[in-house]
């Protein structure tokens, strides 16, 4: 199998907003791309319906092959996620949260352990999800995403609203992840660094289309010889990534 | 052993289970505040206080009404004064004492204080003769209208007379707590549901868990059941411990057949369990779903008698009434308390609830908004 996601002409309209036109996007096993874009260009869309958590209007998407529509109980097997934003039960601890997760996938308390200590928590192994700090709940998410080893993970702005440090510790674990495993990731960010450090290719998208697509460099060179993404989507669009 | 622990049902019945016992607020909700009001409530209507009844007497000019008055009789008699009032004390062992405080007033006073609900009967003497104001639907103004009658044509003896052909009840669940206990069950089972089981949902939908949750392989009608178990185990505590203390304090009994009052608890689960996850299908947004859950129980908690008897509604309403799964719930509870009803007396009840349950459960199950 070359590819492991494959998203051929995939539409999405919300009433008179088109959030995402036809996309075509292939990711082979291993690879880490980076989806980038302005504020509502579509990503999350995107990525909630490579999740299946949101149908296409109309194209298609195939997981390891398979489309959702009666593959779902296999697919979320082979998936992981963190949402964009997504609070847990209040009132479990680090522990019990993953031991809850974990029961879905019929794993065991070893497991539990393992991806606790996988994300740094192992301090917090006893403490309420309500008492974490953000980035510490930014790595629980991220733990519950990996319980499963999946095979596509899926990282809807992991790193959002977190300090400089608590990103660098995120981008380390992903790091480790992609050295030791096979997984591929699709990671949606509004940071270029991020982007820059962890993805083997950028996906630039604006206004539910995507404008490029390919290695950073062969990107920069490509467009006018940008000296950064920003610079790239002025090239390309004569706006600024961010105003 | 780990096998069954490690199953999602009782991972996800554990959760819940832990989330709502470490929330304090929730069990002095579901466990302190029934018993307290219980306790207040049954003291309240049960010991033999004096009765203290407001009359407002108009007065005219400045001479005293009462004075030219048929009342003016008992008043010389007994000029108890308090406060400006004529009190009349009234003795009845049996029937328990009441003061009758005649407060002189002008019309427009007598008339704010019946409309603040200190007095129901207004006096004014009309040509030397007594009229008496009053809703004659509101059946204590009549009560006190008959008292006050008597009292001014036979003199306060009338209201000691006779003691000896009355009898006092004593049967057992006939006191006022024998009917609240069961009202108080039946409500808690309501409440913990509808705010349970329906605001939880609501809140994980817009707190996006629930999307979270269904990204996994975890079947979905397990997190609805999980729910509904673990509220059913809280709800269990809740009205074992709300029993208990009727038990300790007031003695109260259960007379029927347990078996029938443990179906009937679990048809009431069932029934309230699917009207909450119907509620909770489709809203995110907790301020509908706070105003959903308050258009399903606060009708109910009015009409459905659990503090006071239905029998006062209009006889058109009281069909309606009977039907709505709160009234099934209290009225067969309280016929197992206090009547010694058995599955004979309720299975109509047993059936209806666990229909009403099952039905809205998978009604909202299909429309049911995961994301
Ligand atoms: N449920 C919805 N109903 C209506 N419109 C929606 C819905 N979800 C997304 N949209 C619209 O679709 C467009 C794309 O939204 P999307 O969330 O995919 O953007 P995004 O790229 O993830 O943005 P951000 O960087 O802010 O997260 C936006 O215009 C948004 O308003
Ligand atoms: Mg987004």
């Amino acid at each position: 199998m070359e590819y492991i996601v494959e998203v051929s002409n995939v539409k999405k309209s919300f009433k008179e907003v088109h959030a995402v036109k036809g996309v075509n996007l292939t990711i082979k096993p291993g690879e880490f791309v980076g989806l980038l874009g302005p504020n509502g260009a579509g990503k999350t869309t995107m990525v909630e319906m490579i999740e299946g958590l949101q149908h296409p209007d109309s194209g298609e998407i195939k997981i390891a092959g398979k489309t959702w529509k009666n593959n779902s109980k296999e697919l979320h097997q082979l998936i992981g996620l963190s949402l964009q934003e997504t609070h847990f039960i209040d009132r479990l601890s680090v522990f019990e949260t993953g031991q809850l997760f974990a029961s879905f996938y019929k794993l065991g308390t070893d497991r539990v352990n393992e991806v606790i200590e996988l994300v740094g928590l192992q301090e917090k192994r006893k403490a309420y999800v309500t008492t974490l700090s953000g980035g510490q709940r930014q790595r629980l998410a991220l733990g519950i995403a990996l319980l499963n080893k999946p095979s596509v993970l899926l990282l809807d702005e992991p790193t959002t609203g977190l300090d400089p440090n608590a990103r660098r510790e995120i981008w380390m674990i992903l790091k480790k992840l992609k050295d030791e495993q096979n997984t591929s990731l699709i990671l949606t960010t509004h940071y270029m660094e991020e982007a820059e450090f962890l993805c083997d290719r950028i996906v630039m998208m604006d206004q539910g289309t995507i404008l490029a697509d390919g290695p950073l460099d062969q990107l920069l060179r490509d467009f006018d010889n940008a000296r950064n993404l920003d610079e790239l989507f002025i090239n390309m669009t004569g706006r600024h990534l961010y105003e | 052993m780990n096998k069954i622990k490690n199953h999602q049902l009782y991972r996800l019945t554990a959760a819940h289970i832990k989330e709502i016992v470490r929330e304090p607020v929730v069990l002095f909700w579901g466990i302190v505040f029934p018993i307290l009001m219980a306790w207040g409530l049954g003291i309240a209507f049960s010991s033999k206080q004096d009765l203290n009844r407001e009359i407002a007497v108009i007065k005219h000019s400045n001479t005293s009404t009462i004075q030219k008055s048929a009342l003016q009789n008992i008043i010389e008699h007994y000029p108890d004064k308090e406060k400006g009032d004529y009190a009349l004390s009234l003795k009845n062992e049996k029937l328990g004492n009441v003061k009758l405080s005649f407060h002189e007033c002008t019309e427009a006073e007598a008339h704010v204080m019946l409309k603040k609900g200190t007095i129901s009967l207004i006096i004014d003497v009309v040509d030397d003769k007594l009229v008496y104001y009053f809703d004659p639907v509101n059946a204590e103004a009549q009560l006190i209208y008959q008292l006050v009658k008597g009292v001014v044509y036979n003199g306060p003896q009338y209201y000691a007379s006779h003691q000896e052909e009355i009898k006092p009840l004593t049967v057992t669940g006939t006191r006022y707590i024998d009917f609240l206990i069961p009202g108080l069950i039946a409500m808690g089972i309501m409440m913990s549901s509808s705010w349970g089981i329906s605001y939880t949902l609501i809140e994980r939908r817009s707190k996006k868990l629930l999307r979270r949750m269904v990204a996994t392989p975890m079947r979905k009608s397990n997190l609805l059941i999980a729910l509904i178990f673990a509220r059913f185990i809280m709800n269990i505590i809740e009205a074992v411990l709300l029993y208990a203390f009727a038990y300790w304090y007031f003695d109260l009994q259960i007379q029927g057949n347990l078996i029938a009052l443990a179906l009937l608890f679990i048809a009431g689960n069932i029934a309230f369990a699917g009207i909450s996850v119907l509620i909770s299908s489709h809203t995110a947004n907790s301020e509908v779903g706070n105003g959903l859950i308050n258009a399903v129980v606060t009708p109910m908690m009015v009409l459905s008698g659990v503090f006071f008897s239905y029998h006062h509604f209009p006889a058109w309403a009281i069909t309606f009434i009977e039907n709505l799964p709160l009234t099934m719930l209290a009225d067969g509870m309280r016929s197992i308390f206090n009547e010694g009803a058995g599955l004979l007396e309720i299975w109509k009840s047993l059936l209806v609830l666990s229909a009403t349950g099952i039905i809205t459960f998978v009604v909202g199950l299909k429309i049911f908004k995961w994301y």
